[in-house]
């Protein structure tokens, strides 16, 4: 299996461990009755996913639904409150430029990562010497611990000894307070979650190209096609399934995306960079009274747009995988 | 496709600094990291560490050993963990197919999609009633739900590729399942094994959002704290936070040196990353 990562089966085969699911049975075995003893080597995992995905989850919806209290999370017993702690959160002035600014993030994160990756998968699928090597290089900013990109970044962007500010300095033009003004913060963060994003986006679109069949693209090159013609004309469309994966994966890890935007500027100046996940976790982690209540809900309401955008994907995978 | 070498040499050198471009963050990381005191705030900054110093290293060595050695621990903790319970399971859906282990599969599959914020905070609620908090093993086992889907998945992927025929030969020679688990299937999973270790070290190496609400006020923090805690408490010593950085980077490195082949894997394989 490893050495087959490269070839042009890659992007089928991966689908497939993508959703795993289990190639069926050949049929002259199919339907044995007693295969539940099978579970007992499920069982491990089933009782882990249990305790350590489902009870978690559990805790963090009731959270949502009852008043706490720093008193009451220690020891129990705090009141139900119903819906109160989502319509806290619903009617908070900043629940609009939070929302916004996810939204924002998201987005522009996306088109860049994906647009840049795509670029740098067409170049690298032209396969010239060390391309391989190129390539494996530019995996480094996808497999840094986030810390590490989100400090290198915030010293790159610092106002006064960034080197972003000295080379825009060059040109002539002014110093931007990039992580320290609210109308820059943003933006510094998306520059740097998108560096970080490229790579995922070049080798999954890579190994799309890959399953292209050399032969469309001999047959339209003795049709004349030129080389935009051909993208238009081959590539874009036999890569629509892939990159259709390649924006919903990003999508749904781009919505969780934390660190990089608390590392940076803690979701500030003045909440300008905060998403649902960095409000989420300024409630119950950031100050020194917790609201683990409201941060729960938010938390709630994030997980309620990533298993949107997850259900969206696993349809899709599952409508490939049928053709 | 070894076409007319002038011009896929002149590719190579667009692709140098494609990679070049890419990768100048990183060197910025290293430069600065060997950048004395004083030239830190230089105008224009100095692109090379001429004068370099060691300070920051030296910084590293007295003051982040007991983080680096925290993170390797919960490191070896999560990947033990997460083989345990993902190779057994990867089996059993590739190989037995149990009835309801497609629905399984499912399940874990929407599990990578659940942010770390949510996760953080049920785990820290159930770690203070049960008292773990600020503990190795609570970290080890909240680190593992970032890579046990991903490694059945993984497995799932890697066994359903085993011959058939090997698994009844030693069916025919009388091994039990369980057997034929320990002593056929996993020697021959040793690259899953190998992928998948990889890929959970790294993760629990990086994770950041379980290490500062499950872990931030006990002795035992990882290094992504050592990092964060400089950034917060000395923001002028930028040479020690990039050579806790650059150390920090090491595990990054090794992974891609020693396993550049299953590194595409792992990103394309439902890749997981927060």
């Amino acid at each position: 299996m490893p050495s087959t990562t490269e070839t042009s089966t890659a992007v089928r085969d991966q689908g497939g461990a993508a959703t795993a699911a289990p190639p069926g049975p050949p049929p002259s075995r199919a339907r044995r009755p007693s295969r539940w003893w099978a579970w007992g080597f499920l069982a491990p995992v089933t009782i882990y996913l249990a305790a350590f995905y489902a009870y978690p989850l559990y805790r963090n919806v009731e959270l949502s639904l009852r008043e706490y209290t720093v008193r009451s999370f220690v020891q129990g017993g705090a009141p139900f409150a119903g819906l109160d702690n989502y319509r806290t959160v619903l009617t908070d002035p900043a629940f609009g430029p939070t929302l916004t600014h996810t939204v924002v993030f998201t987005a522009t994160s996306l088109a860049f990562q994906f647009t840049i990756g795509m670029a740098l998968a067409l170049f690298f699928h032209q396969h010239f010497p060390l391309s391989r090597t190129l390539r494996a290089l530019i995996l480094v900013p996808w497999l840094l611990p986030l810390i590490v990109s989100a400090s290198t970044w915030s010293w790159l962007l610092n106002s006064d000894s960034g080197l972003v500010n000295a080379a825009l300095g060059v040109v002539g033009i002014d110093p931007v307070n990039w992580l320290t003004s609210p109308g820059w913060s943003l933006t510094s963060v998306i520059i740097a979650n998108v560096w970080i994003g490229i790579p995922f986006n070049l080798v999954v679109l890579y190994s799309g190209l890959q399953a292209i069949p050399t032969e469309m693209y001999e047959a339209s090159a003795l049709d004349g096609a030129t080389g935009w013609q051909r993208f238009w004309g081959i590539t874009f469309p036999l890569l629509r399934p892939v990159s259709l994966i390649t924006l919903l994966l990003g999508l749904i890890y781009t919505l969780k995306v934390f660190d990089i935007i608390w590392i940076m500027t803690k979701g500030g100046p003045t909440g300008s960079s905060a998403t649902l996940a960095t409000w989420s976790y300024r409630l119950g982690f950031g100050n020194l009274l917790p609201e683990f209540g409201p941060g729960a809900a938010i938390g709630n309401l994030l997980i309620v747009l990533a298993l949107i955008a997850g259900l969206v994907y696993i349809r899709i995978e599952r409508r490939q995988q049928l053709r | 496709m070894t076409t007319s070498t002038p011009r896929a040499w002149w590719k190579t050198g667009v692709g140098l600094v494609l990679t070049g471009l890419m990768l100048f963050p990183v060197y910025w990381m290293i430069n600065v990291s060997f950048t004395r005191d004083q030239d830190m705030r230089a105008s224009p900054p100095h692109l090379f560490p001429t004068n370099g110093t060691l300070d920051g290293y030296r910084a590293v060595l007295d003051q982040q050993l007991p983080y680096l050695g925290t993170s390797f621990l919960v490191g070896l903790g999560t990947v033990a963990l997460t083989v345990a319970l993902a190779a057994p399971a990867g089996y059993a859906l590739a190989k037995l197919r149990p009835p309801g282990g497609p629905a399984l599969s499912f399940l874990l599959l929407i599990a990578q999609m659940i942010p770390g914020i949510i996760m953080a905070m049920g785990f820290y609620a159930i770690y203070l009633t049960l008292g773990v908090l600020n503990t190795l093993p609570g970290l080890i086992l909240a680190d593992t739900t970032l890579a046990v889907p991903f490694a059945v998945l993984i497995f799932t992927a890697f066994m359903s590729g085993i011959p058939e025929e090997l698994l009844q030969a030693a069916v025919v020679d009388g091994a039990s399942r369980l057997r034929t688990f320990w002593s056929v299937v996993l020697p021959v999973s040793r690259n899953s094994i190998v992928t998948v270790s990889l890929f959970a070290f790294l993760w629990s190496w990086s994770d950041f959002i379980f290490a500062s609400t499950l872990a931030g006020g006990g002795d035992h923090q990882p290094i992504t704290l050592g990092i964060y805690h400089y950034i917060g408490n000395n923001n002028q010593q930028w040479n020690a936070i990039m050579a806790t950085a650059v150390v920090a980077s090491i595990p990054a490195a090794a992974l891609l040196i020693l396993a550049q082949r299953y590194v595409s894997m792992g990103v394309t394989a439902g890749a997981v990353k927060d």
